[in-house]
């Protein structure tokens, strides 16, 4: 198959060069190790305002892991660390002075199972907004009707807020997800694989949802569905064994690729 | 079927009969005790079961009388014990679930509340008398309520852990992914998530404890009037039917099996309440 027998799908945000672009996250000479596996190997890669840069490749080859890094999720957990720069804003968010829950506030994330927490459809939103802000009753209601209005599931559940969080369908529960993220006000958004547990029609409404979003936050997602990829970003960066082998315009990714891996992967004759 | 196969399957048939019959009988021989257990506690205290028990103090030999002051002392040494253990319990659950999970401490921790877990109970006692009973110089309800503190902690230990642990990460991430604390995401998302399977740890402890006999025997002691200072000999509903049912006084063994039933109803209760806490943990 030749490359140019790919179809994009309609590829109407293709940003043309002349733009001016932000970078907003910048990752530089990143290294990655769970113990002693360096799992990502010296990763450079931009991560604009207003734009959606997507992350592919095969499984395993680092895209969820260099996610991770960017809200220091790996923190958690023991024996993983990172050694490289980091900057959010030019600010380095690697640095071990770094108010990790000030992080997370600025740099949400959307995981792969929809997450609610164990409360109210509501309480799930208002929870975050409460967090770190002090606001008055009429003002929460206002910020999580908002939150919901930009997740598109107001008017789904706006008759029911008070119904557990986990009464929702799946899709449903993933966009409540997205508004819990939304609410607290993030500057970038991370999406690890956020439709892999969503039917097509559930998908369809994320990835609507994350074009829409796009103009005010910074956005990375992590998918496995090229198509995906195609149709949501702007800027791909496609990964394997934990190296960074090509990161450029959607466009340009998809139809005309310069390494001949990055070519064999979209064409889906990896081997 | 290919035919070849058929006797294979007829020889795994009839494994699988005989496996099923091993089954069945065993699971009949252990049920069939229980039951005659059961009947005959029944049998024996059903006919005693009256306002009297609960409202009369437990008599001298020969003449009637109730059990109110050993339900009294019961109830107040396990809910001192309860006060007592659960804190604890759930703060060194939560400690080697949450903070240390990864800790050397928490491998330490866990292997010794696995031996207190399953220490005989008249070590516990023993224990208490030592440091408590004889450093006062004399039985209290005190020192029988804190030797069943030490029975409640490790039990509510092992429930906390194990059941904040079958809190999903995913769920923690997504806590820590809006910013939120640590010690928030236990108390708000954690605990929430585990609350049913920590409740029904609690009443499994409070289950445990209500039966105990060894412990209190050498640190409440016993006591036949009304007594509720915890710093005097407190009667106990395990310790009196002990000494009841040792007793060639017909009225006080009957007192004794009426006791039993009592102690009986109420852990049947709590273990009822128990499993519908865990349905509901299941459902939610």
């Amino acid at each position: 198959m030749s490359v140019a027998a790919i179809t994009v799908p309609t590829v109407t945000h293709a940003s043309s060069m002349d733009e001016d672009l932000v970078e907003k996250v910048s990752v530089r000479n990143l290294d990655f190790f769970y113990g002693d596996h360096r799992a990502l190997k010296s990763i450079s890669v931009p991560l604009y305002y207003g734009k959606v840069t997507a992350f592919i490749g095969p499984s395993g080859c680092g895209k969820s892991t260099l996610l991770r890094i960017l809200n220091r999720m790996y923190d958690l957990y023991p024996n993983q660390r990172a050694t490289g720069h980091v900057t959010l804003d030019n600010e380095d968010i690697l640095s071990s002075s770094q108010d990790l829950n000030l992080l997370r506030a600025k740099v949400g994330m959307v995981f792969q199972k929809p997450t609610p927490f164990p409360m109210t459809i509501f309480e799930n939103i208002a929870f975050g907004i409460r967090l770190y802000e002090r606001v008055s009753k009429s003002e929460l209601e206002n910020r999580v009707k908002h939150a919901l209005e930009r997740a598109a599931l107001w008017e789904e559940v706006k008759d029911k807020l008070g119904a557990n969080g986990l009464s929702l369908s799946g899709g449903q529960q993933q966009r409540l997800c997205i508004a819990r993220t939304v609410a607290v006000r993030p500057e970038v958004i991370l999406f690890d694989e956020p439709c892999s547990a969503l039917d097509p029609i559930s998908t369809a409404k994320i990835e609507e949802l994350i074009d829409e979003l796009k103009d005010d936050y910074t956005i990375a997602i992590v998918t496995h569905n090229m198509q995906q990829a195609a149709r949501v970003s702007d800027f791909t960066a496609f990964m394997y064994l934990g190296e960074l082998v090509e990161f450029g315009e959607t466009t340009r990714i998809f139809t005309s690729p310069t390494d001949h891996r990055t070519q064999d992967y979209i064409t889906g004759c990896f081997c | 079927m290919n035919s070849s196969s058929a006797p294979l399957y007829a020889k795994r048939r009839r494994r699988n009969a005989i496996t099923m019959a091993i089954a069945y009988s065993a699971t009949g021989f252990g049920l069939a005790w229980l039951v005659l257990i059961l009947a005959v506690l029944v049998w024996e205290g059903f006919s005693g079961l009256s306002w009297v028990v609960f409202t009369e103090m437990t008599p001298p030999p020969g003449s009637a009388g109730g059990l109110l002051n050993p339900i009294a002392g019961s109830l107040v040494m396990t809910a001192i014990a309860v006060l007592i253990g659960t804190p604890l319990g759930i703060l060194a659950g939560t400690y080697m679930a949450e903070y240390g999970r990864y800790d050397k401490l928490t491998t330490v921790v866990r292997f010794i509340n696995d031996i207190l877990l399953s220490a005989p109970s008249i070590v516990v006692g023993l224990f208490i008398y030592e440091v408590m009973v004889a450093q006062m110089g004399h039985f209290s309800g005190w020192a029988g309520a804190i030797s069943l503190a030490v029975i409640v902690v490790p039990v509510v230990v092992r429930t906390t852990e194990d059941m904040l642990i079958l809190v999903p990460d995913t769920l923690r991430e997504a806590a820590a992914s809006i910013g939120l604390p640590r010690s928030l995401m236990i108390q708000r998302v954690a605990y929430r998530a585990a609350r049913a399977g920590i409740i029904t740890g609690v009443l499994l402890a409070i289950a445990r404890i209500s039966g105990e006999t060894a412990p209190l025997l050498f640190t409440a002691l016993n006591n036949q009037f009304w007594n509720l200072n915890l710093n005097a000999p407190l009667a106990s509903l395990p310790v009196v039917i002990f000494q009841f049912a040792l007793s060639p006084y017909k009225d006080w063994q009957k007192l004794a099996w009426t006791g039993a039933l009592i102690i009986t109803l109420a852990v049947l209760a709590l273990s009822i309440v128990a499993r519908i806490l865990a349905a509901q943990r299941k459902t939610s």
